[in-house]
């Protein structure tokens, strides 16, 4: 498909010929590469760099725990049997009464570097 | 000609003769992942190596002073000191989990016994000093040897406490905690050339800092912008000028490097030079901004040059020319064939770290299968050299790899298909004058030294 498209577009003969071969042969990967990409994701954006990316990234370590929605629920299920965690104990949204078990353990690292230990040569 | 033991500046020019000289860490294939090495970093002189790991630990090795009586330990590093330098942490506000993991360690210049340094997780900066304790005084007159209290009463002469010699003892204590300046994760601290103040940066914004002060901090680039939609890139690295210490660098996400002077105004938001390779339109695909993104950027030691790392490539460029780099070392260029299935595993977006030698001659970084790469400037050869325990007789040389693209494979190649993309090497370090290296290979940490050494 893509390389196809290349095909089409000629080389520009300058001095420069060397740079630009090798360039185009390191075009021709790439947009294969972003073929297979787009057929196996077809709902993929066309702005990877974009802001959906970038957000993601300044989201890193979100974790869901409301304490309202805690307590909210608490209020309701008073007389119920509270139920218990499903499957995707990672994610404690709504209805849900999350309890200390559900967050995963977050344990400081108190066992010393195994760098530290022992002389292994 | 005679031999110097100790050469204070390294070869340049001439090829290096890579020998395995310590690993240290566990064997065990089941690797932890507080175990997993996160920073390394020589200090000044060399003599002191730190790392800093997952799990919020850092661990000095100190380099062995000469021994006749042990030749071979010569220059071998020893633990020095180990310590829990952050810890998790849960903000319950934004609900946001706060890794211990190390992101960054810098020395501080040696200026007394003591040796300082900065480490930071995602959050907070900590300034740790490291001090050697090799006295105690004994013959206290409240209390005996083994701390219990006197009865005063019973006390009928005055002594004077004498100090004794004890074994050696590392302590380390947190000195300064510099917290709450950072909304975004940070992702480098440089240490400035008048050894006074510091900056931190984070995805959105670079601080300034004084070591002595910790409720404040200058803000002094600020990309973030009024709406968020649209954010199209985020600083990814930040470093000071090793000399001029007015100026620094910041690189972006979209592959570009802003030089900043401080001098010019209070925020540098505006820059004094921008840096970037102008692209080949044509070129353009899916992944050219991801593989564009610059995970590192290191000042050589001159001053004259810095050095950046984006997906496949080391470039170095001329402080002086913006339009493009003056050098373009290909780390591993057969994967731009792979960036479909490297995405899908997320491997197109670790950060792999660069460093240059002492005299600023040879560059290294890392790659996949435990591969690093290392690039003469002047010579203009490469190696790719692996870091392995089948390699690990003591003073063996290590023999170059080679990784095989085509359809023949020869003897002793590897092919682009049998790469471990878990093993990579994020992580390498430079002894500041010698010929010494110190490679992460996920939770074992090797050294290595150059045969003449």
């Amino acid at each position: 498909m893509s390389q196809k498209q290349e095909d089409e577009n000629p080389v520009e003969e300058t001095g420069e010929e060397k740079q630009d071969t090798q360039e185009k042969e390191g075009i021709l990967p790439e947009r294969a590469e972003e073929a297979k990409l787009k057929a196996k994701y077809p709902s993929l954006g066309q702005k990877p760099g974009g802001s959906d990316f970038l957000m993601k990234r300044l989201q890193k370590g979100q974790k869901y725990f409301d304490s309202g929605d805690y307590n909210m629920a608490k209020a309701k299920m008073k007389n119920k049997q509270l139920p218990s965690a499903g499957p995707d104990k990672n994610l404690v949204t709504g209805d849900h009464i999350p309890t200390p078990q559900d967050l995963p353990q977050r344990k400081s690292s108190l066992v010393t570097s195994k760098l530290a230990g022992g002389q292994l040569e | 000609m005679a031999r110097s033991r100790r050469r204070r500046l390294p070869r340049g020019g001439n090829d290096f003769q890579w020998c395995f000289s310590q690993v240290k860490g566990a064997v065990d294939e089941d690797v932890a992942e507080a175990d997993i090495i996160s920073t390394v970093e020589f200090n000044y002189s060399g003599d002191l190596l730190a790392t800093g790991d997952k799990g919020g630990r850092v661990v000095i090795f100190q380099r062995e002073q000469e021994n006749k009586s042990r030749p071979h330990s010569r220059g071998e590093y020893n633990v020095y000191s180990t310590f829990q330098s952050h810890e998790p942490e849960f903000d319950y506000l934004k609900s946001l989990e706060i890794e211990e993991k190390i992101n960054k360690i810098r020395w501080l210049p040696q200026q007394n016994a003591a040796h300082f340094l900065l480490s930071t997780n995602d959050k907070t900066i900590k300034l740790w000093k490291i001090s050697e304790r090799d006295k105690r005084a004994e013959g206290y007159n409240l209390k005996d040897e083994d701390g219990r209290l006197r009865d005063p009463f019973r006390i009928t002469a005055l002594r004077v406490p004498i100090l004794k010699p004890m074994d050696l003892m590392v302590e380390a204590s947190p000195r300064r905690i510099f917290a709450n300046a950072h909304t975004y994760h940070i992702n480098s601290i440089s240490v400035n050339s008048d050894h006074e103040t510091y900056l931190s940066a984070d995805d959105l914004r670079i601080n300034l800092w004084h070591l002595e002060i910790t409720d404040r901090s200058f803000n002094i680039v600020d990309i973030k912008p009024a709406n968020m939609e649209e954010l199209t890139e985020v600083i990814t690295a930040a470093e000071f000028h090793p000399h001029q210490c007015n100026v620094f660098v910041y690189s972006s996400s979209k592959g570009t490097i802003r030089l900043c002077d401080m001098r010019s105004s209070a925020l540098c938001d505006r820059h004094s030079k921008f840096f970037e390779e102008p692209e080949d339109p044509s070129s353009r695909s899916f992944f050219s901004e991801i593989i564009s993104s610059i995970s590192d950027v290191k000042f050589s030691h001159s001053g004259r040059y810095m050095m950046t790392r984006d997906y496949l490539s080391v470039k170095v460029w001329d402080l002086n020319m913006e339009n493009r780099p003056v050098e373009t070392h290909q780390v591993h260029e057969y994967l731009r064939s792979k960036l479909c299935s490297l995405y899908e595993n997320d491997c197109i977006f670790d950060k792999f770290e660069c460093c240059w030698n002492g005299s600023d001659s040879a560059i290294m970084t890392g790659s996949y299968n435990n591969f690093f790469r290392m690039f003469d400037r002047n010579t203009r050869r490469d190696v790719t050299l692996e870091a392995s325990r089948e390699n690990s007789k003591p003073r063996a040389s290590l023999k170059p790899r080679k990784v095989c693209t085509g359809g023949k494979r020869k003897k002793d190649e590897i092919s682009v298909d049998s790469l471990d993309f878990n093993k990579k090497i994020l992580h390498t370090a430079w002894h500041p004058m010698e010929n010494i290296i110190a490679v992460a290979a996920t939770n074992n940490l090797y050294i290595f030294q150059d045969k003449i050494n």
